[in-house]
C-alpha cells in the first residue's frame, strides 16, 4: 500500500520521458489512477465486512513518525473518489487539454496531488497526514496557477495557497498540541483513549487550530474566498480539486478526528455555526452569480458548508448523511464542472445570460446536465433525492433545535437546486444563440466521463444498496457505531417526503420565475467592500507595508547602524537579564593586589585609547594601537603568561609595520559625523563597554571549572613529555586546532596574496 | 627607509634573530615559546632587513618565495600528526625517540609539528608583508 | 588588579565599539583590534590570576608543586593573537583595495553601488 500510495511521484518524474506531442502518452497516464482504482478495488470486499487494512513502515521513529497507513470505510470511499474521478479526469483533460504545451507538467502536478490526497486520507499518523496535506495545497497552488501568463491566475494560486498554507500551519500547530497530549501521533492509538484530549484544558486550543486547517481547506466563511478565485484553473482541475476531492480533505480531517475531538459543546456549535453560516451564505451568492464557475463554486461551497453543519449535529444519521452526501455531491458537482468546462471549450463563453438550446449542439452533455441536475435537487430516483432525505431525517431529528435547523437546510438545498438547475438545465434549454450554431459535439473523451458521473448518480440512486455497505462501513468507520438504517428509496409519507417535495417545488418555481442577470452582479458587488476576503487582503496589504518600513529603517544598508541596532538590543536584553541578579559580593582581599606597574600600565593603556579617539592623524593613532598593544604584552609578563607576552610582541610589531606601509598612503581621517552623533555613539558605545565590565564583574564571582586545566597540567609530562604547558597544549593535546588554525592562516594569506596581484578590470575602476 | 645604521645593524641582526626564533622554536616544549613565536620573530627579522634593504635585496636573500614555506610547513605538521596512524596510533598520537639527543632533548612528532607551524607563521606573514610592500 | 583589569577591558570594548561605529574605514578597522584586544584580555582575567607563575613545570621537577597560571585561557588567547593577525592584514588588504577601487574611505558612499543593484 505504501508503494500504491507513493506511486505518483514516480509516475510523475516517468512523465519526462513520454513525448507529448502525440495523442496516446496522455491516455496512457490515465493508467496511473485506473490502475489504483482496481487495486483499491480489490480490498472492498473485505472493507465490506468491517476489516480494516493497516500498514506500517518506520520512517522517523524518534519522532514518532511513521508510515502508518489504514485502509477503513472512510477512506475506502475516498479513495474509490479519489481514483475514480482522477481517472475519469485524466482520460477527459487528455482531450480537453489536447495541444497545451505544457500539458506534460499538467500531467506531472495532477499525479502528485492523487498522491497527496491518498496519502492524505490513507495516513494513519497526524504528522504524516499533515505533510500530505501540505503536498495537496503545494501542487493545487500549481495547478490553479497553471495559466501562469494570466496575473489572475497567479494572483488566485497565491491567495489559495496563503490561506489553505497558513491553515496549514494551524493545523500542525494542533496536530503538535493533540501529539503532546496524547503522547502519540497515531490516531488509532489516540482513540484506543479519546478522553485525554477532550478533558484536557487545551482542549478548546485544539479545536481553534484543527478547525483554522479544516476550515481553510474546505473554504469555510471567512476563509472560503479563496475557492471562487481558484476557478481560474483549468475545468478538469476545477472539477477534481475543488469539487470532489481537494476541498472536502477539510472534511475527511474533521470526519477523522470526531471520534477523538467530537460530541462536545465546543465542537458541535462551531460546527454548526460555522457550516449552518457558509451553507446560507454561499447558496444566497450563488443566486446573483452569471458566470457558470461561478455559480458552481458558490454552490460547492455551501455543500461543503452542509457537510460540516451534517458533522457539527454529530448524530449517527448525521454521520450516516454525511457520507451519502459527500458521494452525492462529488458526483454531480464533478460532472457540472466538466460539463461547464466543455461549454466554455467549445463555446468560449460561461456567461449564463448568454448561453441557451445547446441541446441541439451537445446533445450527450446536456443529458448528463440534466442527470447532474436533477441529482442535486434531490428529485427521486436519484442518488441526490436518497442524499437529501436523510439530510431532512438528520436534521429533524436533532433536537432540541429541530425546527431551525431543519429550515436552514431547507432553505440551502432549495438554493442548492436553483444553482443545479441553473447550470446543468439553462445553457442547453431555450434559444440557441446565432454564434453558437456551428458549435460541434467534442471527441468522446469529453462528454463520456461527466456522462458517466451522472449516470453513476442515477444508478446509485435507483439501486441503493449498490453503494449502502460501503456507505455504512465509512460511517461506521467515524463512530457510528448502531445498526444503520438501510438506504431505501421510498421512506412512506412522512414529513421528509414533504420536505423533499417542497425543495424540488420551490426550487423549479425558482428557475421558472427567477432569470440570471447580470444587475444583481452589480447590486451585491456593491459589498465587496465588506467582504472577508477585501478585509483580509486589507489587513495582508497593511502588513506588507509594515514589512516594508520595518525592513527599511532595519535593513538601510548602513553597516553601522546595523551594528549600532545590534548592540542596542544586545544591551537591552542583557540588562533586563542582569539587574534582576545584580548584587556584587567581591572579596577584595581575595584579589590579586595592585601594585604601582600595574596602575601605570593601565594608565597608560587608557591614555592611548583615549589618544585613538580623539586623535585625527592616522599616525598618532596607530603608534597609539602599538602602545596599546604593547601594554598588554605588560600585562601578560605580569601574571605568568610569558608566551602571550610574546606573541603579543611580535605581533603588535608586525601589525604596525603592517599598518605604516597601506595605512600612510590612505587620505586623512575625514570628520564626518557632528557632535550629536559622536554623543549618541559615544553614550552607546559607554553602555556596552559598563555592561561587559559589570558581566566580567559577575563572572569573576563564580569560582571556575579548573578540571580541564588540571588535566592538561598534571599530564603534560607524563603524557606529552613537555614542561611548557601552553605549548604542550598547543601542539600536542589540542594539535588538531592548531591545524585547522595554521590552515586558516594559510588562507588568510592566499586571501591577501591574491586580492592584491588581482587585476582590476577596466571597468572595475570608475 | 635609508639608514646606514639601520643596514648595517640589521645585516648583523639577521642571523642573530633567526638564530634566536629558532632557539625560540626548539625551546618551546620546555620553557616560553614555541612554533608561532619562532616564527613571528623569523619574520620579523626578515622584517628589519626588508625595511633596511628594501623588498629586492630581502627577497634575494630568502633565495625562495616565501608562499613555499606554508605548503612545505603545512605539510610538516599533517605529516607528524598522520606519522603515529602508520604504527597503528590514533591521528596526533605524540611518538618520541627513547633516548634524548644532546642539546635539543628528547625529539619526538610534536616537535615537527612545531616547526610546522613554525614555517606556516613565516610563509604567510612574509607573504602577506611582502605582497603589500610590492604594491604599494 | 581584577578590578583595574576589568575597567580597562570595559574601557577596550567601548572604545571598539565607537571606533566602529564611525563611517571611516579605517577607524571601524581600529576598532575591530580594540575589541579583539579588550576579548583577550577578558579571556585571559577569567582564568584567573596569578602574578608571576607561568604554567612552565619547573626543569628540575616533572609535575607542578605549586599554583601556577591557568594554562588553557593562554592557549586560546595565543591561537587568537595569531589569527587577528591574519584577519588584520586581511581587512587592511581589503581596505586598500577598496579604496583603490572606489577613491573613497567613506563607508557610506559603498553604498550607493549596493542600491544600483
Amino acid at each position: 500500500m505504501v508503494i500504491a500510495v507513493l506511486s505518483g511521484l514516480l509516475v510523475s518524474l516517468l512523465l519526462l520521458l513520454l513525448d507529448f506531442n502525440k495523442r496516446w502518452p496522455a491516455f496512457l497516464v490515465s493508467l496511473y489512477p485506473a490502475t489504483l482504482t482496481i487495486y483499491f478495488l480489490s480490498y472492498l470486499p473485505g472493507i465490506l465486512y468491517g476489516e480494516t487494512l493497516n500498514v506500517s513502515q518506520p520512517w522517523i521513529p524518534s519522532l514518532q513518525t511513521n508510515l502508518d497507513f489504514r485502509l477503513d470505510g472512510l477512506s475506502m470511499l475516498f479513495t474509490l473518489l479519489i481514483t475514480g474521478i482522477g481517472t475519469l479526469i485524466c482520460l477527459y483533460a487528455a482531450a480537453y487539454m489536447r495541444a497545451d504545451p505544457k500539458l506534460r507538467s499538467f500531467y506531472a502536478y495532477l499525479c502528485v496531488f492523487i498522491t497527496a490526497m491518498l496519502g492524505l486520507v490513507l495516513s494513519d499518523n497526524l504528522i504524516l497526514l499533515f505533510i500530505f496535506w501540505e503536498l495537496t495545497s503545494i501542487s493545487s497552488f500549481f495547478l490553479i496557477g497553471f495559466k501562469y501568463e494570466d496575473p489572475a491566475s497567479r494572483k488566485s494560486a497565491l491567495i489559495a495557497l496563503a490561506v489553505t498554507g497558513g491553515g496549514g500551519f494551524m493545523l500542525l500547530s494542533g496536530f503538535l498540541l493533540i501529539g503532546s497530549m496524547g503522547q502519540h501521533y497515531s490516531i488509532q492509538h489516540l482513540l484506543s483513549y479519546p478522553p485525554i484530549l477532550t478533558n484536557d484544558s487545551l482542549y478548546p486550543l485544539i479545536l481553534v487550530f484543527i478547525f483554522a486547517g479544516a476550515f481553510s481547506k474546505s473554504a469555510q466563511f471567512p476563509l472560503h474566498f479563496w475557492l471562487p478565485g481558484a476557478m481560474k484553473a483549468p475545468s478538469p482541475v476545477s472539477a477534481y480539486l475543488h469539487s470532489a476531492t481537494m476541498v472536502k480533505a477539510g472534511v475527511y480531517l474533521l470526519a477523522r478526528l470526531s471520534p477523538l475531538l467530537g460530541n462536545q459543546p465546543y465542537w458541535n456549535y462551531t460546527l454548526m455555526t460555522v457550516g449552518g453560516f457558509t451553507m446560507l451564505y454561499a447558496a444566497f451568492h450563488a443566486l446573483f452569480r452569471t458566470d457558470l464557475k461561478a455559480i458552481l463554486a458558490y454552490s460547492t461551497l455551501s455543500a461543503l458548508g452542509m457537510m460540516f453543519f451534517l458533522l457539527g449535529i454529530g448524530t449517527e444519521l448525521a454521520l450516516l448523511s454525511l457520507v451519502t452526501f459527500i458521494v452525492v455531491h462529488a458526483l454531480y458537482k464533478a460532472a457540472m464542472f466538466l460539463i461547464t468546462g466543455v461549454i466554455d471549450h467549445e463555446t468560449k463563453t460561461r456567461d449564463i445570460t448568454k448561453l441557451g438550446g445547446l441541446r441541439k449542439v451537445l446533445l450527450p452533455l446536456a443529458i448528463a446536465g440534466v442527470l447532474a441536475a436533477l441529482s442535486s435537487a434531490g428529485i427521486p430516483f436519484t442518488f441526490g433525492f436518497i442524499g437529501k432525505e436523510l439530510i431532512y431525517e438528520t436534521s429533524l431529528a436533532a433536537l432540541p433545535f429541530a425546527f431551525l435547523l431543519t429550515a436552514a437546510v431547507l432553505v440551502a438545498n432549495i438554493l442548492l437546486g436553483y444553482a443545479g438547475f441553473i447550470s446543468g438545465i439553462r445553457p442547453f434549454f431555450g434559444e440557441l444563440s446565432a454564434e453558437h450554431r456551428e458549435v460541434k459535439t467534442p471527441s468522446f473523451w469529453m462528454w463520456a466521463p461527466p456522462l458517466l458521473l451522472a449516470f453513476a448518480g442515477i444508478l446509485f440512486g435507483a439501486f441503493p444498496v449498490l453503494s449502502q455497505d460501503l456507505l455504512h462501513q465509512a460511517a461506521n468507520s467515524i463512530g457510528a457505531s448502531t445498526p444503520l438504517p438501510p438506504l431505501k428509496l421510498w421512506h412512506g409519507f412522512s414529513p421528509v417526503l414533504l420536505l423533499s417535495v417542497f425543495t424540488i417545488l420551490a426550487a423549479t418555481a425558482m428557475y421558472l420565475f427567477l432569470k440570471p442577470s447580470t444587475s444583481r452582479l452589480q447590486w451585491v458587488s456593491r459589498f465587496e467592500n465588506y467582504s472577508p476576503k477585501a478585509i483580509i487582503s486589507g489587513v495582508a496589504a497593511k502588513g506588507k507595508q509594515a514589512a516594508a518600513s520595518y525592513t527599511h529603517t532595519l535593513q538601510n544598508g548602513y553597516l553601522r547602524i546595523y551594528v549600532m541596532i545590534i548592540m542596542l538590543f544586545l544591551i537591552a536584553l542583557i540588562c533586563c537579564r542582569i539587574f534582576d541578579h545584580l548584587h556584587f559580593d567581591i572579596d577584595i582581599a581575595a584579589l590579586t593586589p595592585i601594585g604601582i606597574y600595574e596602575v601605570v600600565v593601565t594608565a597608560l593603556i587608557i591614555v592611548a585609547i583615549g589618544m585613538i579617539l580623539f586623535t585625527h592623524s592616522r599616525l598618532a593613532s596607530i603608534i597609539a594601537m602599538s602602545i596599546v598593544g604593547y601594554g598588554l604584552c605588560l600585562i601578560f609578563v605580569f601574571y605568568g603568561a610569558p608566551d602571550l607576552a610574546m606573541t603579543q610582541f611580535t605581533i603588535d610589531t608586525l601589525t604596525v609595520v603592517l599598518f605604516m606601509i597601506v595605512l600612510l598612503r590612505l587620505p586623512a581621517f575625514l570628520n564626518l559625523s557632528n557632535l550629536r552623533i559622536k554623543i549618541r555613539d559615544g553614550l552607546i558605545s559607554a553602555a556596552f563597554g559598563l555592561l561587559i565590565s559589570v558581566i566580567a564583574l559577575m563572572v569573576l564571582q563564580e569560582p571556575t571549572n579548573k578540571e580541564i586545566s588540571r588535566f592538561y597540567a598534571d599530564n603534560a609530562y607524563p603524557l606529552a613529555k613537555g614542561k611548557n604547558v601552553v605549548n604542550v597544549i598547543l601542539v600536542d593535546f589540542r594539535g588538531s586546532d592548531t591545524m585547522v588554525e595554521i590552515t586558516v592562516l594559510t588562507i588568510a594569506a592566499i586571501g591577501v596574496y591574491s586580492m592584491l596581484k588581482l587585476k582590476m578590470n577596466p571597468s572595475e575602476k570608475e | 627607509m635609508n639608514s646606514i645604521i639601520l643596514r648595517t645593524a640589521s645585516a648583523y641582526l639577521l642571523p642573530l634573530l633567526l638564530l634566536f626564533s629558532i632557539f625560540i622554536l626548539l625551546r618551546g616544549h620546555y620553557e616560553p615559546g614555541g612554533g608561532f613565536v619562532g616564527g613571528l620573530t623569523a619574520a620579523i627579522a626578515f622584517v628589519l632587513h626588508l625595511i633596511a634593504n628594501g623588498l629586492q635585496k630581502t627577497r634575494s636573500l630568502l633565495r625562495y618565495h616565501p608562499g613555499v614555506f606554508i605548503p612545505t610547513g603545512l605539510l610538516l605538521s599533517f605529516a607528524s600528526g598522520v606519522a603515529p596512524m602508520f604504527v597503528g596510533r590514533p591521528f596526533m598520537t605524540g611518538l618520541w625517540l627513547s633516548e634524548p639527543i644532546p642539546v635539543l632533548g628528547t625529539i619526538g612528532s610534536s616537535l615537527f609539528f612545531d616547526v610546522g607551524v613554525y614555517l606556516v607563521v613565516l610563509g604567510v606573514t612574509l607573504t602577506i608583508l611582502f605582497t603589500i610592500v610590492e604594491n604599494t | 588588579m581584577e578590578l583595574l583589569l576589568v575597567i580597562l577591558i570595559g574601557v577596550l570594548y567601548a572604545s571598539g565599539l565607537y571606533m566602529m561605529l564611525r563611517r571611516s574605514m579605517v577607524k571601524l578597522l581600529i576598532g575591530l583590534i580594540l575589541i579583539g584586544n579588550g576579548a583577550n584580555l577578558l579571556i585571559f582575567l577569567l582564568g584567573d590570576l596569578s602574578k608571576g607563575k607561568p604554567p612552565v613545570i619547573d626543569v628540575a621537577l616533572t609535575a607542578f608543586q605549586n599554583a601556577y597560571a591557568d594554562p588553557v585561557p593562554q592557549s586560546l588567547i595565543l591561537t587568537a593573537i595569531v589569527i587577528s593577525f591574519g584577519l588584520q592584514s586581511f581587512a587592511v588588504v581589503l581596505l586598500k583595495r577598496v579604496y583603490m577601487i572606489t577613491d573613497t574611505d567613506d563607508l557610506d558612499q559603498l553604498n550607493s553601488d549596493d542600491q544600483d543593484i
